[in-house]
């Protein structure tokens, strides 16, 4: 007799997903994930290599027809569909099973948090006077330094030998380096903090952790125009040199670049934007994103150069005093009679009359563009040279302690949107009951990545990062983000995506994203996806080991990778590819066996605003 | 009498020549370097300052072997440079035209660096004895590493903040499940009520459509 009283329809059902606080925080959120450790070690070191300002042409290109279209639909995907990448994929088709991405996020995230364990090693070492990578340790009978540091440099041996405690093969795993174990406990407690709740905790931490590092950009901008040299370095980043640009090399690197910069394909993007109400611009937040990216590179290559101007200006005075010091003890000449100004006059002037005595002294031959052309990216750039940089300048517990928290916060956000990625399917999924709460999901998550990155704390562990950098976060995204865009364009239909978006923003989609999306986005993804193979593919997969029994010794030794390091290679490379036909597989077997004509026709996918039908907004 | 002097002196002249030259037995070169070190407050390197090495090395000499014998005059000096740098050596008083080994005047310098140094205001590396090698100093170490002592810091306001949020988290969690219950209380007193008669939300259902079981209802209450 009872009717269903439960059923009361005067409120439609409640959406509890989560939102964000508001867009601000969005924005800032995509911002923290695509601005990371690579907009200062890396779009430096490429400007650099790559005829300076002439770099910007092919990196602007490649950011308007590769970088804005694909970030744009997957903030569109995501916020149309409203659920994270896993969801997201199965709702456009079954058959495009989105777990690749979800896998890499997860690889990502273990090695990606190792380099910030390695940051935040520096970061509390930097507190102590002198700082403990500018004197070298003296050896066990206090005669001399130790050999390996006086060899290589005082910074050279911090980093490989008591940081890492590097084995001089990747075959060789040694110990586990206890210090290493405790940042990383430390770090991945951070994230945790962090992410405990999902967004509700990032997004309040990223006001800190994407904001920050701005800031010290900014002082270490002033400071380091302040420094001598300065000038030299930024003249010698920025003056273009239009020939390179006929290397096609240039293009492929500027168009990687981009598309590793902007964090796409990761998952991590399309979760942010399902936290989105569904009548939002997406199309201006991709356009603020991707163009705040690239100005974020732009900004941090300038203090970037002039503290690496500044590094090579001393180098090159500590050369030339050295060589002035040695011709004025053998010719026994009065303190300050050569100076740096008149060193080339005197020594074309002692040439010609001493030549044997100027042989006899080996000279070293000071070059300051030889001493600017020693160019470095990634952690070689961090911890060897900029901290080289930083013990010459005044102060300089002060400046580590900046740039390391600023490379800190860089890393953090970045890591949010990985471990975003990670955690919004596994919360869809619902692999935790019901009344599991987010915290123990998220703890889950962070414990056992702290077990699995333990691996990375061995003596080995370094290469063992390169390895995942270069193979497991290169081209898996590229496949991954090759069949994003086909899926949303040719299975999901361009046209029912076109509504979508236009019913989010309000306004028609422009004839610019139709072009792109349709044909040129995927075409220079298919060209990049080829060339980068490509060039992988022609040399042998090789790596350089620190190895202090080599006989060129500081130089590092050229060791090619043992077949079963191969293997998990091409494992890494490959995994999270194959998971797209694997799944299509699986869903076309279990079609053929459901239904009596097994057809090829996708079940029918719900669109955008079928999706949002029973969430009402407040102001519609 | 005056030629006889003369006859000493010289041969004392061309015995110290002989004793006092570059890459003599037992001699070592020293270099100073005082522009380097002391920049503008820099002295002029002159017969003076020659007189207070000879001192300082004679010093030395008598502190390490504890003979009061060496003078100022057994130490030689010779071969003075603009760079400024000279070669010395020093003689035995006992016996006349011989020099010191030159261990043991490498041992004296050795145990008196610190104060030979500080005579001049310098410091090792600009005041070089150059075959006579000085003792690193150790660096500072502090008993307990200083970056534990951070690393202690960090770790212990990180978990301070996940116990934190923890805890408030299960406190929310209890207060919305006391809530939900409350309310799942009310609506039940309300359903309750609702059972006696035809429950009014059916009637709001079909759209004001009067039921003729209220409608018959209403006549047997008698009006006031």
């Amino acid at each position: 007799m009872p009717q269903d009283l439960s059923a009361t329809p005067e409120t439609p059902k409640e959406d509890d997903r989560p939102k964000w606080d508001n867009k601000f925080q969005y924005i800032l959120s995509c911002i923290g994930f695509a601005v990371g450790l690579g907009n200062v070690w890396r779009f430096p070191y490429l400007c650099q290599i790559h005829g300076g300002g002439a770099f910007l042409i092919p990196y602007f290109i490649a950011l308007v027809f590769e970088g804005i279209p694909l970030l744009h639909l997957e903030l569109a995907l995501g916020q149309c569909l409203r659920k994270g990448s896993i969801g997201a994929w199965n709702t456009i088709s079954p058959y495009l099973g989105g777990v690749g991405s979800w896998m890499v996020s997860i690889l990502v995230s273990l090695f990606y948090n190792t380099v910030l364990t390695w940051v935040m090693w520096y970061l509390i070492n930097s507190f102590q006077e002198p700082l403990p990578w500018s004197v070298c340790p003296l050896n066990e009978n206090r005669t001399g330094f130790n050999e390996e540091c006086y060899e290589s440099t005082a910074v050279n041996y911090f980093w490989y030998r008591k940081t890492l405690n590097i084995t001089p093969d990747i075959a060789e795993s040694g110990t586990f380096q206890w210090w290493l174990i405790l940042c990383l406990a430390a770090c991945w407690a951070i994230v945790y903090l962090c992410t405990i709740r999902g967004i509700e905790s990032t997004g309040k931490a990223i006001y800190v952790t994407a904001i920050f590092p701005y800031l010290v950009l900014t002082i270490f901008l002033i400071q380091g125009l302040t420094l001598p040299g300065a000038t030299e370095g930024l003249i010698y980043l920025f003056t273009p040199n239009l020939n390179t640009l006929k290397n096609p090399r240039v293009w492929l690197d500027a168009a990687t670049q981009i598309f590793f910069s902007l964090s796409l394909a990761f998952g991590g993007l399309i979760a942010f934007a399902s936290y989105n109400p569904a009548k939002n611009d997406c199309e201006k937040d991709a356009v603020t994103v991707a163009i705040v990216n690239s100005m974020t590179s732009l900004y941090a290559s300038i203090p970037v150069f002039s503290v690496l101007g500044f590094k090579a200006t001393t180098a090159y005075w500590d050369c030339l005093d050295r060589n002035i010091i040695n011709i004025i003890n053998e010719f026994d000449l009065p303190e300050e009679s050569i100076m740096r100004q008149n060193y080339t006059s005197w020594i074309s002037f002692l040439n010609s009359s001493y030549p044997e005595k100027i042989a006899g002294l080996k000279l070293k031959s000071c070059d300051l563009q030889e001493f600017l052309d020693q160019s470095v990216s990634g952690t070689g750039l961090a911890f060897i040279v900029f901290t080289q940089a930083i013990i010459l300048m005044p102060g300089s517990q002060a400046w580590a302690i900046l740039f390391f928290i600023m490379l800190f916060s860089l890393g953090l956000s970045s890591m949010f949107g990985n471990i975003e990625g990670v955690f919004t399917p596994l919360l869809e999924l619902q692999i935790l009951p019901k009344s599991a709460p987010k915290e123990l999901l998220s703890g889950i998550i962070c414990l056992i990545s702290f077990l699995i990155a333990l691996c990375f704390t061995l003596g080995s562990g370094s290469y063992w990062i390169d390895i995942f950098d270069r193979y497991a976060a290169s081209v898996p995204l590229l496949v991954i983000a090759f069949f994003e865009v086909i899926g949303v364009v040719y299975i999901y239909k361009i046209k029912r995506f076109s509504e979508d978006v236009e019913w989010m923003t309000g306004r028609k989609l422009s004839l610019f994203w139709q072009i792109t999306w349709r044909f040129i986005s995927p075409l220079l993804l298919l060209i990049v996806f080829m060339a980068f193979v490509t060039l992988q593919m022609q040399k042998p997969p090789s790596y350089t080991a620190w190895n202090p029994n080599y006989e060129g010794f500081p130089m590092k030794e050229e060791k090619v990778y043992p077949p079963w390091v191969q293997a998990i290679c091409v494992l890494l490379a490959a995994l999270p590819c194959v998971c797209v036909p694997l799944v299509a597989l699986f869903h076309l077997a279990k079609q053929k066996r459901r239904s009596k004509e097994p057809s090829l026709v996708p079940p029918e996918v719900s669109s955008c605003q079928e999706a949002n039908s029973n969430f009402s907004h407040p102001k519609e | 009498m005056l030629r006889a002097l003369l006859l000493i002196l010289s041969v004392v002249a061309i015995a110290h020549a002989e004793l006092c030259k570059p890459d003599a037995q037992n001699a070592f070169k020293v270099r100073i370097s005082i522009k380097t070190a002391l920049g503008d407050n820099a002295y002029a390197w002159d017969a003076n300052e020659e007189y207070l090495f000879k001192a300082m090395v004679a010093f030395a000499m008598r502190r390490y072997s504890s003979k009061s014998t060496t003078q100022i005059s057994n130490v030689l000096l010779c071969n003075v440079t603009d760079r400024v740098s000279f070669w010395f050596v020093v003689t035995d008083s006992s016996k006349n035209v011989t020099t010191v080994p030159g261990s043991e005047v490498e041992a004296a310098i050795r145990m008196n660096r610190n104060r030979i140094n500080n005579a001049f205001l310098l410091s090792d590396k600009t005041l070089q004895f150059l075959k006579i090698t000085s003792t690193l100093s150790p660096p500072v170490e502090p008993s307990t590493p200083v970056w534990l002592i951070v690393f202690g810091v960090v770790l212990c306001l990180i978990l301070a903040g996940i116990v934190f949020l923890i805890v408030s988290g299960i406190q929310k969690h209890k207060k919305k499940n006391k809530e939900s219950t409350e309310r799942e209380n009310l609506e039940e007193k309300v359903e309750v009520t609702l059972e006696n008669g035809i429950p009014c939300e059916a009637l709001d259902l079909k759209a004001g459509h009067i039921n003729g079981v209220f409608a018959a209802d209403d006549d047997r209450f008698t009006s006031l």
